[in-house]
């Protein structure tokens, strides 16, 4: 079949700095390419560059074909009949893709009658059509809502709806499902599935999780420092990849299917297009680097059948990532819990007020934020709490750190009941429970130095800094000139670092880390996360580790709390509740997450939730997953039933397990990772 | 915590002279490095050389006159001329610039620092501290200057001039504290002044240490622009009789007379004018690198 879509030496620079240099692919219909790569990298300039999105500022060369017909350099008015009819795009923040002041089914038809010669009332009928297609529930009522009525995976599927509505021949997603949770984002994958395969068209799948790409791309291609550096099947960039580039993208990511091991980050970081080393870019990260590599680019050598590798010496790039998984199997420990408890939690409550009413304000409802929270943490242990958003886990986080007495229930910190705190006791708390945030821009002060920065929490408890910062500094691996500068000439990782630094500053025993590496690139990521191993183990700290990421979490935490709605569903040691869930939520939640491995991505059984999660400020009687649990629609006869509707289940432990507790009236443990 | 035997042994051999580049220090070095910086700097402090060590080398004083020449242009004798009082104007500029670059620089300061401190701390503490503080800046703004004068002015004589720069200060924060109040409220927001909460660093020092130096330009280019306001602020409450009085003279009051014998006797009016330019521009080059020198993304003048 002949290609749809043909890009070939696609250049795009701003201001004589070059962001994508030289990129070529093609794609035939009915085909998905997944283009990856860190940010940065190129890959959402390239695809804005097809569809003739980019700023004026922006020199465009090179050639892109649709059909054989030529799009760079085509005048608008040619490039409007293309676009929304034989390209789409579904963009990756769903609120600001949709107008907020028309309805959704409005939207929708409007972009049936710009391409097609409709009338209003036969545009609004596909309209619903569309929307019954993409999976939402009573499409025809629905159409009539506004964008601010739906949830982020919901608009997410409306613009999945526009994008197919003159059944494109090329569909491009940028980042479609980064904003929103796994478990929706299978749903949104699974509604990408199927609206392929009732247009028939190529997907041009652009994100920076290989997971993703995995299980549905056919074709792959690794975009690094404006260039494509490897392209190929799926299969041969996962198994046989020719490039060090890929090889340590694979290395770094955190699977949720492995154990702890430490994972092997890639040294540096990405160059600035403006300042590209001589040679190979990759060269001053690349840990099989030779002289030869820095006298000039390597172009993309032919190593296999439609298989492309721009490095000199790749007959000798070997996935390392396989020998390590052998060699994981016999990490599974059996940790003894430590004696002292530096953190416990017990029946923990928040409720909001929810007002109306611009003057008078009114209570109309209460969002109930944490309902009932209860865990705890002993020394040298790493708690990974970890959910949806809505979940209620940064309220429970808020309510340790602001150490005030909880509306309801118990927070002990390092052995002092937080209702009964005097001033001086909070002041000795708050210097031994520390946090780092998960934006490491927003939470460091621009207008300080890092040395500012790093002294702040010494001051502030009477220590002399001095000398301190430069030991804090070479503990997170900077070095001391560095104190001198500005949190914003480091790059993102370095910034967490300052975080981290400043949040050790103190000598604490307990750190509470907000999504800490959420922010970064994976291959920075995999760095930050070693270093808080190590950390933690040096210093005997203790972690509670916020996360949504649950591969994450595997990777440092040795404990697991799984949050829903207010609530805990389940918790326990990782490799107990990784291996055999027995809540039927936290199973949905794993086998959502998809694997950087294709074969296994394939063959994989998912469980798909329905629905979004339900309102904190209404939720469900009894047991608060029910409305959604794939166990109560499926498998429990009417009288086991109402037990979950009436009764609202406590964690309760396992019958067998050391330590792994559920909350569920019909707990039963199963793999499905 | 205990670092390992061999970074020990490394912090302890280049250990001996650390200076430590806080804010204060790293802001004065990236303001001096700036060409801008270090010509207003430059500029300014060679005024107040000229104001203060000028009168020692002139024999004319600000009280003299010269009773054989009225209204003689700039000559050997009268260096920038006499007035119609037979008054040595480089004597009386010099007199006036003494007063203005004190009265103006410091109730530019003074006023600018008012607005920030009532305004941060209505912004960040909210409830009832903002309720309080917001009402006393309405009041001042709708409260004419005048009536806060005619109950204040017996409260000070002349030559009082401390107490003169705090009433120009009075009249001109209001507008600036209730930007910066807006303004502190979205800093309060931000996530680097939660971590310090969470650090244990009182609200008060909180105030002064991150959200007051995150509003610095603001702030920088409200100073500015008080300087030249204050002076001429000053010179219309000397109308009024309040403030600086004959014979004593300022900046303000030898404009006000310059500019009605400007035409016929230009040096009654242009030294002084020129001089006031001169100042305001210094203090705007000054304000301009200041802002770039808090500022850290700002381009660096190297």
């Amino acid at each position: 079949m002949s290609p749809v879509l043909e890009v070939s030496d696609l250049t795009v620079s701003f201001g004589g700095v070059p962001a994508v240099r030289g990129v070529s692919y093609s794609v035939r219909p009915g085909e998905v390419l997944g283009i990856v790569g860190e940010s940065g990298s190129g890959k959402s300039v390239a695809s804005a560059a097809i569809m003739g999105l980019l700023p004026p500022g922006a020199r465009v060369t090179g050639s892109v074909r649709l059909h054989g017909r030529e799009l760079i350099g085509a005048s608008q008015r040619q490039l409007a009949a293309f676009r929304g009819k034989s390209i789409s795009m579904v963009f990756q923040d769903p609120l600001s893709a949709l107008t907020p002041v028309y309805r959704v089914g409005d939207q929708i038809a409007e972009a049936v009658r710009a391409h097609q010669r409709v009338s209003k009332e036969n545009a609004m009928v596909k309209a619903v059509e569309l929307l019954d297609l993409v999976g939402i529930p009573r499409p025809s009522e629905r159409a009539l809502a506004f964008p601010h009525e739906f949830s982020g995976g919901m608009r997410q599927r409306v613009v999945i709806a526009m994008a197919i509505a003159n059944d494109p021949d090329v569909i491009i997603c940028d980042e479609p499902t980064t904003a929103l949770d796994v478990t929706i984002q299978a749903q949104v994958l699974e509604v990408l599935k199927r609206a392929q395969a009732k247009t028939g068209a190529a997907i041009i799948m652009i994100t920076h999780d290989l997971g993703v790409v995995a299980g549905f791309a056919d074709r792959v291609l690794v975009m690094y420092a404006g260039r494509a550096v490897e392209v190929g099947a799926v299969d041969d960039i996962y198994y046989r990849m020719r490039m060090p580039y890929t090889a340590g993208l694979l290395g770094s990511i955190p699977r949720v299917d492995r154990g702890r091991q430490p994972l092997v980050p890639i040294e540096g970081h990405p160059p600035s297009p403006a300042a590209l080393p001589p040679g190979c870019p990759f060269a001053p990260r690349c840990p099989m680097r030779v002289e030869a590599c820095d006298d000039r680019e390597p172009p993309l050598f032919e190593v296999g059948a439609g298989h492309g590798a721009a490095c000199i010496r790749w007959e000798e790039v070997r996935p390392d990532g396989l020998a390590r998984q052998a060699a994981a199997g016999d990490t599974s420990r059996l940790r003894v819990r430590g004696e002292r408890t530096v953190l416990a939690v017990r029946g923990l409550v928040k409720d909001y007020p929810l007002l109306r009413g611009a003057v008078f304000k009114r209570r109309v409802g209460t969002v109930h934020a944490v309902a009932g929270v209860s865990f705890d943490i002993r020394q040298g242990e790493t708690l990974g709490l970890v959910g949806e958003s809505g979940s209620g886990k940064t309220t429970t986080l808020t309510q340790i750190l602001e150490l005030v007495p909880p509306q309801r229930g118990r927070v002990v910190v390092l052995g002092h009941d937080t209702a009964r705190l005097s001033r001086g006791e909070r002041t000795e708390i708050r210097r031994d429970m520390q946090v780092v945030f998960q934006d490491p821009l927003a939470s460091l002060d621009p207008r300080m130095t890092v040395h500012d920065i790093l002294a702040e929490p010494l001051r502030t408890h009477g220590r002399p800094a001095g000398r301190r910062i430069r030991e804090l500094l070479a503990l997170v691996g900077l070095e001391s000139s560095h104190a001198a500068r500005y949190p914003q000439d480091f790059s993102g990782g370095q910034r967490q670092r300052i975080g981290i630094a400043r949040a050790l500053a103190l000598e604490p025993r307990l750190l509470v880390l907000d999504e800490p590496v959420s922010a970064l690139d994976v291959s920075i990521q995999a760095g930050v996360i070693n270093l808080l191993d190590s950390l933690k183990d040096r210093l005997g700290l203790s972690y509670l580790f916020v996360a949504h990421d649950l591969a994450v979490v595997r990777h440092i935490a040795d404990r697991v709390a799984v949050m829903y709605l207010g609530r805990i569903a389940e918790i326990g040691q990782v490799e107990a509740v990784y291996d055999a869930p027995a809540h039927p939520y936290t199973q949905a939640l794993l086998s959502a997450i998809p694997l950087p491995d294709p074969v296994r991505e394939r063959s994989r059984e998912r469980i798909l939730l329905e629905g979004d999660l339900p309102s904190p400020a209404n939720p469900p009687s009894g047991c608060r997953f029910r409305t959604r649990c794939p166990k109560f629609r499926a498998e429990l006869t009417d009288e086991e039933r109402s037990l979950c509707v009436t009764v609202e289940p406590e964690v309760r432990p396992l019958n067998g397990a050391t330590d792994q507790g559920a909350a569920c009236h019909y707990a039963e443990k199963r793999g499905v990772v | 915590m205990t670092l390992s035997d061999e970074e020990l042994a490394e912090e302890l051999t280049d250990g001996t002279a650390y200076r430590a580049p806080s804010r204060l220090r790293v802001v004065t070095g990236r303001f001096f490095r700036s060409t801008q910086g270090r010509i207003g700097f430059a500029v300014l402090a060679l005024m107040f050389l000229l104001a203060f060590a000028g009168p020692l080398v002139n024999r004319w004083s600000y009280t003299d006159k010269d009773l054989t020449a009225f209204m003689r242009p700039p000559s050997a004798d009268h260096w920038f001329g006499t007035l119609q009082t037979g008054s040595d104007v480089f004597a009386v500029t010099l007199r006036g610039m003494q007063k203005s670059l004190i009265v103006g620089l410091l109730a530019a300061l003074v006023s600018t620092a008012l607005a920030a401190v009532v305004g941060a701390f209505a912004g960040y503490f909210r409830g009832w501290t903002e309720r309080s503080l917001t009402w006393l800046t309405d009041l001042l703004l709708v409260l004419p200057a005048f009536l806060i004068l005619a109950i204040i002015s017996p409260l000070f004589g002349s030559g009082q001039w401390v107490v003169f720069v705090i009433m120009l200060a009075l009249f001109l924060w209001m507008v600036t504290s209730k930007i910066v109040r807006g303004m502190a409220i979205s800093v309060k927001e931000r996530e680097f002044v939660q971590a310090a909460r969470y650090m244990g660093v009182p609200p008060v020092r909180i105030i002064f240490r991150h959200v007051i130096p995150n509003l610095s330009s603001l702030l920088i280019v409200d100073a500015t622009l008080n300087v030249s306001a204050a002076i001429l602020t000053e010179t219309s409450l000397s109308y009024f009789g309040f403030g600086i009085q004959p014979p004593d003279v300022s900046f303000g009051t030898l404009i006000a007379d310059g500019s009605r014998t400007a035409v016929y006797a230009p040096w009654t009016f242009w030294f002084v004018a020129g001089l006031l330019v001169v100042t305001v521009l210094a203090v705007n080059l000054m304000g301009d690198a200041l802002r770039d020198a808090f500022d850290p993304s700002a381009k660096r003048s190297r």
